[in-house]
């Protein structure tokens, strides 16, 4: 039913979507062919150049990346702190948001709208006060640092949650505790499994603010004993002179990969997740 | 049953609600006194009334980022919103291979601020010393330029994907009644098609103006204010003015001002709230 003027559009809009797409891919193909080649052949002049037989240096600079510039520790690091994060934020936050919605008092309200707030307030206001409070506390390691992220980032995982949990019938509930359910138990077996959409979009928007974080863990964590990937990348630019260029491309190519792989194989959650915390927020 | 759980509020909302006062609520309310302290530790604050604000309302650095937010805000609110806007509409054409350029698209937007400022400052550097410019650190416009490139290729798939969404919640029934009725493909698009995605819209357009504002790890791992703090938006200038000086009464100006820049996103808040409770009751 196409007319021939249609078919003809649609290869051109075709032909120019995939030079976009090409085009938007070139930073993350410049990452690669630099972390290819040697030192030398990394310049200001010569970044958008293929290494040749000469400049090729193998996997030398993710070696030197991951056993000497730290890389191997800055992973690790980013990852216990993301998983154990993200792991007290999705059990604390749901359980909290659903006694916000199922106990109707002014402390409920109080709370909710508090957690709300939070979600506006720009990290600066408190960037200094929070790093201090954490410090007291000892909250200043890799383990502990979780306690403040839950407080931090409550506001979001509360508001997204509430918002579902408004949708769950009272009904089933009331049926599992008149045959003897507890509170407690009556949450995990018959909220939790209703819950999991949910989870799953809260954990993906959790998961990339955790696992990007700068700011934060650069004030909060011991600096001299801890780094994490943002704060290592940072401080690689921050050196000039001297600073190694393949083995700094080949940490970002390292830190860019797994993002990249997670999200082609979850894309579809991804995509989701982002949506409804951009349509609720 | 309200009753039951009530009873159980130290394990549903203890934890959660302690974590947030360390978190949140302590550091906001000792925050907000430490704006009328002039202090270097907490402990060692002494009250000095409104001598900070005055300062910061005074400080040209502060005036000089919040005019550089405020533009970069607007021109890459305008960009970004009007390309993804674009390319949203040429992905639900029914074009074949939609779905690889969707997932290129919003790719970028999974990389973190430091990462994302780095790549781009190697490009950014090479493609300036190639025409023969000065480099981002002493290149006040290209820095500027360079941040709007760099945001576009952050967030244009992120709002592409809420505009597709959008466009795909529209009613075939209108589209084809245009189509029976002879309206032209500019007459769809602006009679039907975007009439129909405004709440959308409202939401990109304010996602994308609060980004702006808040901007911070792309603009630290871009130019990092450089040259002469030039490029330094408000989150920039607020940090700079607590770490990058020493001296007692650098911290108390950089508090108020955090304040300000506080007021200043709850007011956008605010009004994105109104905003978009108007659409709900027209929709």
């Amino acid at each position: 039913m196409e007319t021939k003027k249609q078919t003809i559009g649609k290869i051109i809009l075709s032909v120019i979507l995939a030079i976009v797409s090409i085009a938007w891919l070139y930073p993350i193909f410049m990452i690669l062919i630099n972390s290819l080649k040697q030192e030398r052949a990394i310049s200001t002049t010569t970044v958008f150049t293929l290494p040749t037989v000469e400049t090729f240096n193998g996997l030398k600079n993710f070696k030197e990346a991951i056993f000497a510039q730290g890389f191997a520790s800055a992973f690790g690091y980013s990852f216990v702190i993301t998983v154990s994060s993200l792991v007290l934020i999705i059990l604390c936050c749901s359980m909290c948001a659903w006694y916000i919605t199922r106990v109707n008092s002014l402390f409920s309200k109080v709370v909710y709208y508090m957690f709300v707030f939070s979600m506006v307030v720009p990290f600066q206001m408190l960037m200094f006060t929070l790093s201090a409070t954490a410090d007291r506390l000892n909250f200043d390691t890799p383990y502990k640092i979780c306690i403040i992220y839950l407080g931090f980032g409550a506001g979001l995982a509360v508001f997204m949650f509430t918002g579902f949990m408004k949708t769950i019938p009272v009904e089933l509930e009331e049926a599992a505790m008149i045959d003897g359910c507890g509170p407690i138990r009556t949450f995990f077996q018959i909220d939790f499994p209703v819950l999991k959409p949910t989870i799953i979009s809260v954990s993906i928007l959790e998961a990339m603010w955790l696992w990007n974080d700068y700011l934060l863990p650069y004030l909060v964590l011991d600096r001299k004993k801890y780094t994490t990937i943002p704060i290592l990348i940072q401080y690689f630019k921050g050196s000039y002179g001297s600073v190694q260029m393949g083995p700094m491309m080949a940490c970002i190519l390292m830190t860019v990969l797994p993002i990249i792989i997670l999200y082609l194989s979850m894309q579809k959650y991804i995509i989701e997740g982002v949506v409804a915390g951009a349509v609720k927020g | 049953m309200e009753k039951a759980v009530r009873k159980y509020w130290p394990v549903f909302v203890l934890p959660t609600v302690a974590a947030f006062a360390i978190g949140f609520v302590y550091p906001f309310i000792q925050g907000l006194y430490l704006s009328f302290c002039k202090f270097n530790t907490i402990k060692k604050a002494k009250f000095v009334g409104l001598d900070n604000y005055k300062y910061a309302l005074t400080d040209e650095s502060f005036y000089h980022a919040f005019a550089y937010t405020l533009a970069f805000a607007v021109v890459s609110v305008v960009l970004i919103n009007v390309i993804a806007f674009i390319i949203a509409l040429a992905l639900t054409a029914k074009i074949k291979g939609s779905n690889v350029y969707r997932t290129v698209f919003f790719m970028p937007n999974l990389i973190g601020g430091i990462v994302l400022g780095y790549i781009w400052k190697v490009l950014l550097d090479c493609f300036l010393s190639i025409i023969g410019q000065p480099l981002l650190a002493l290149n006040e416009r290209w820095g500027f330029v360079g941040l709007v490139i760099l945001m576009c290729w952050q967030q244009i798939g992120y709002m592409m994907i809420i505009y597709i969404a959008g466009l795909q919640s529209i009613d075939t029934a209108y589209l084809e009644a245009a189509m029976i009725d002879g309206a032209t493909k500019m007459q769809t698009l602006l009679r039907v098609k975007i009439p129909n995605v405004m709440s959308s819209i409202t939401i990109c357009l304010f996602l994308t103006l609060t980004n702006g504002f808040k901007l911070f790890d792309q603009n630290l791992a871009l130019t990092g204010g450089e040259p002469a703090h030039k490029s330094e938006m408000l989150a920039l200038n607020i940090y700079s003015t607590f770490y990058a000086r020493s001296g007692a009464k650098w911290k108390g100006y950089g508090q108020a001002k955090a304040v300000v820049f506080c007021i200043l996103v709850i007011v956008i808040s605010l009004i994105q709230l109104r905003a978009t409770k108007k659409r709900e009751v027209q929709a």
